[in-house]
C-alpha cells in the first residue's frame, strides 16, 4: 500500500446567499444521516442483502445534482441513495424500499441498490459496474432524435473505467456528439482495489480525453467546487457539442458494502480523508463567512433527523407485498404504460 | 396464391413499413447503413431514411446493445442489429441483466420496448466461432420475448408486432434462410405467442424452430413416401412456448422428436421434451427422441460441418427407430 497524496481540506469562500449555502448542507445532512440510519438498521436485520453507503461522497451529488433541471435524465449506480433522494425521490419512498417494503420507489422489488422513479427520470440504480454508461448514451440518443431538451447525468465510479463499456459509451457519445454529462466519482478504489493497481492511466481525465471530448477534475469533497464545475461542464453539454467528463476526486470513509471488512486501505489514509469531510469543513466555512450560525446548523440536523425518523416509521408501517404478486411485472401487463 | 419472395425481402418490407409507421423507429447496428447489412437485409434503407434512422454503429455490441436500451427507456423504439448471435455474448449485459430485468426492478415503473435483430445457426462453413445457436440462452431468460421466425410471413410479420410489445424482443433470423424463398401468406396469422401446424400428420409429432423447419418438412415427405405420417411444428415464439400447440400434436400423434440446432445438453429441445413429459406422458406411445447438433464446437470441413448439424436423413432415421421395425 503505497501513500496516497491527500490535498489540504477544501476551504476559501462560498459564493452563495444564505438561503442556498444553507439548502447545500441541509441536502448533504439528509444524506449522512439517512445513511447512518440505514447502517444501524442494517445491524438491526431491517435492511438486508447489499448496503454500499455514500457516507464521505454526499458533495459530490449534492453539488451535481443541483446543476441539474427537472428535464434531464439521472442515472446512477448501487451507490445511489443520495443520488436518489436529491433528485426528489421522497426519504420514506427510499428507506421503504431498502426495508423491501411495497410502499418503496421499486415497490420493494429492487432494494438498496434498484432505486427508481420515473416521474423523476431517475434511472436507477443500476448495479452492475458501467452498466449505466451505455444506458445514459442511449437515452441522451433518444432525446437527440426526437429533439427533446434535457441532458443525461451519467455517475459511476472510477472501477468502471477498466470495463469495456466505460470505452465503447464513450466512444458511441462523442462520435455522435451526444448530450451526457458522464460524471465519475473517483473514490479511488474499486472495491478493494486501488487506483494504480487497476488503471494502466491513473490520471482519469487524460484517459477519458483520449475520446476528444471536454474534461474536468474536480475536488468532490467540495460542494462549492463541484456545483461550480459541474454547471460549467452542464453548460458546455446543452451548448450541443457534445458530452463533457467530469472527475470529482473523493473517498468513502466507510467500506464498499456491509460485507467488506476494509482491510486494504491504511488507517492513517482515512484519518487523513476524514479531515477533508465534506459537511465538517464546509459548514465551517459558513460559519466563518456569517452564513451559518450554531444554531442553525443544529435545527438543519434535527430537521434532517426528524425526517429519517419519519422515514423509519413509514417503511415500518409500509405492507409486504403478497407473495399472490410474486410474477407481477416480469412483462407488461396489456393497457399498461 | 401469396406473393413470392426471399426471407431477406421479406424482412426488408417489414423494416420499411415500420419506419414509415413510426418516427420514433430507427435501426442501428453494424454495417446496417454504407454497407446494406452483412446479410443485404437493409439495402437500401439509408438512402430511404439516411442516417440518422439507418444508424451505423462502430464495433461495440455491448455499447450500442446498450444504447438501445437507454434509448427505448428514452422513449424511442430502437431496433437494434447484432451482426450474429456469436458476437450477441459481448451484449449479454445489457440484454438480460438490465433489458430483461429493469421492469421487475423499477417495480412495474419501466418497460423496455427494444427489438434486437441477430442472424443465427450454422450450415455455411464459417467454422466455430461463427456457427453458434445460442437463442436457447435467451429463451431461458424472463423478461425477454424470444422469436424464430422461418417462413416469410413470419418474417416479414413479427417485426411490426415485436416493436408494438412494450418489453424486449428478440428476434432470431437463421442464416440458412435469408435466400429462402416462399409465397406470402394471406391466411397464416402471424403473432407471437402461437406455435404453428406447418404440416398435419398423424403418426409422429416433428417439433422444430427457425433452420430446422425446411429439415424437418423435408424429413416428413421422406416420411410420407415411406408411408408414415409426420406432423410439423413450428414452435417460431420460443418465449414464451406454446404449450397447447405441442400438447395437442403430441396427444394426437403419440410420438414426438424434436429437432433444433442447438447441443442438446441443456437445451431449447430439452426444455420442450420436459414440458411433454409434464403434460403428455400417458399419451405417449414411445420415448420422446432429439435430433440436435453433436457436442462439438461446429467444424469447417462440409462433410464434419453435416454430421455435426441436425439433417432430414437423420430424422428420418429417428422417427423409423421410433416406429420400431414394420411388423
Amino acid at each position: 500500500m503505497s501513500k496516497m497524496h491527500v490535498p489540504a481540506p477544501p476551504h476559501g469562500p462560498v459564493p452563495w446567499d444564505k438561503t442556498l449555502a444553507q439548502a447545500m448542507l441541509l441536502d448533504m445532512l439528509r444524506i449522512r444521516r439517512m445513511e447512518e440510519k440505514a447502517a444501524e438498521l442494517y445491524g438491526e436485520q431491517k435492511i438486508r442483502g447489499f448496503l454500499h453507503l455514500y457516507i464521505g461522497e454526499e458533495a459530490v451529488a449534492t453539488g451535481t445534482l443541483r446543476a441539474l433541471t427537472p428535464d434531464d435524465n439521472v442515472i446512477a449506480t448501487y451507490r445511489e441513495h443520495g443520488h436518489a433522494l436529491l433528485r426528489g425521490v421522497p426519504m420514506n419512498a427510499i428507506m421503504a424500499e431498502m426495508f423491501g417494503k411495497q410502499d418503496g420507489c421499486s415497490r420493494g422489488r429492487g432494494g438498496s441498490m434498484h432505486l427508481f422513479d420515473r416521474s423523476r427520470r431517475f434511472f436507477g440504480g443500476q448495479a452492475i459496474v458501467a452498466g449505466a454508461l451505455p444506458l445514459a448514451t442511449g437515452l441522451a440518443l433518444a432525446d437527440k432524435l426526437s429533439g427533446r431538451a434535457g441532458l443525461s447525468a451519467c455517475f459511476f465510479g472510477e472501477g468502471a473505467m477498466a470495463e469495456g463499456a466505460f470505452h465503447e459509451a464513450m466512444n458511441l457519445a462523442v462520435l455522435w456528439r451526444l448530450p451526457v454529462l458522464f460524471c465519475c466519482e473517483n473514490n479511488f478504489y474499486a472495491m478493494g482495489t486501488a487506483l494504480a493497481r487497476s488503471e494502466s492511466q491513473t490520471d482519469l481525465c487524460a484517459k477519458a480525453g483520449a475520446y476528444g471530448l471536454p474534461t474536468v477534475q474536480v475536488d468532490g469533497m467540495d460542494v462549492v467546487a463541484v456545483l461550480q464545475a459541474v454547471k460549467g461542464a452542464a453548460d458546455t453539454v446543452r451548448q450541443g457539442g457534445g458530452p463533457v467528463f467530469v472527475e470529482l476526486r473523493t473517498y468513502r470513509f466507510r467500506a464498499h458494502s456491509m460485507f467488506d471488512p476494509d482491510l486494504y486501505r491504511p488507517r492513517e489514509e482515512i484519518d487523513a480523508w476524514k479531515t477533508r469531510g465534506p459537511i465538517h469543513t464546509y459548514t465551517a466555512r459558513l460559519k466563518a463567512q456569517g452564513l451559518l450560525t450554531e444554531a442553525e446548523f443544529l435545527a438543519l440536523d434535527a430537521a434532517a433527523q426528524q425526517e429519517v425518523e419519519a422515514s423509519v416509521a413509514f417503511a415500518e408501517a409500509s405492507p409486504w407485498e403478497p407473495v399472490e404478486d410474486l410474477l407481477h411485472d416480469v412483462y407488461t401487463p396489456p393497457g399498461a404504460t | 396464391m401469396g406473393r413470392r419472395i426471399s426471407y431477406r425481402d421479406a424482412l426488408r418490407e417489414g423494416l420499411r413499413e415500420a419506419l414509415q409507421a413510426d418516427p420514433r423507429v430507427f435501426l442501428m447496428g453494424e454495417d446496417v447503413g454504407c454497407y446494406g447489412g452483412t446479410y443485404a437485409v437493409s439495402k437500401g434503407l439509408l438512402e430511404e431514411f439516411g442516417p440518422e434512422r439507418i444508424r451505423d454503429t462502430p464495433l461495440s455490441e455491448l455499447g450500442f446493445v446498450g444504447a438501445g436500451v437507454g434509448a427505448a427507456l428514452g422513449g424511442m423504439r430502437p431496433i437494434v442489429e447484432i451482426m450474429t448471435v456469436n458476437f450477441s455474448l459481448l451484449a449479454l449485459d445489457p440484454i438480460v441483466n438490465t433489458a430483461a430485468m429493469l421492469r421487475h426492478m423499477s417495480g412495474g415503473q419501466f418497460s423496455v420496448p427494444l427489438v434486437i435483430r441477430m442472424a443465427t445457426g450454422a450450415g455455411r462453413q464459417v467454422a466455430a466461432q461463427h456457427s453458434n445457436s445460442f437463442e436457447g440462452w435467451f429463451a431461458h431468460v424472463p423478461g425477454l420475448r424470444v422469436l424464430a421466425p422461418a417462413t416469410v410471413t413470419d418474417a416479414r410479420g413479427m417485426l411490426a408486432l415485436a416493436l408494438a410489445d412494450p418489453d424486449p424482443v428478440l428476434i432470431f433470423e437463421h442464416a440458412q434462410l435469408y435466400n429462402t424463398e416462399g409465397e406470402l401468406s394471406d391466411t397464416d396469422s402471424v403473432d407471437l405467442c402461437s406455435a404453428q401446424v406447418r404440416r398435419t400428420g398423424t403418426e409422429v409429432s416433428l417439433i422444430t424452430y427457425g433452420g430446422c423447419l425446411p429439415k424437418a418438412l423435408e424429413a416428413a415427405d421422406t416420411l410420407a413416401g415411406q408411408g408414415i405420417s409426420a406432423e410439423v411444428i413450428d414452435l417460431r415464439v420460443l418465449r414464451p412456448l406454446d404449450d397447447a400447440t405441442v400438447m395437442a400434436s403430441v396427444r394426437k400423434c403419440r410420438r414426438a422428436v424434436v429437432v433444433a440446432e442447438g447441443w442438446r445438453s441443456g437445451s431449447l429441445a430439452a426444455e420442450v421434451m420436459a414440458r411433454i413429459s409434464e403434460q403428455a406422458f400417458f399419451d405417449l406411445d414411445a420415448p420422446l427422441a432429439r435430433v440436435c447438433s453433436e457436442e462439438v464446437p461446429i467444424p469447417y470441413p462440409r462433410h464434419l460441418e453435416e454430421a455435426a448439424l441436425p439433417q432430414a436423413h437423420k430424422i428420418v432415421a429417428t422417427v423409423q427407430a421410433l416406429l420400431g421395425p414394420a411388423p
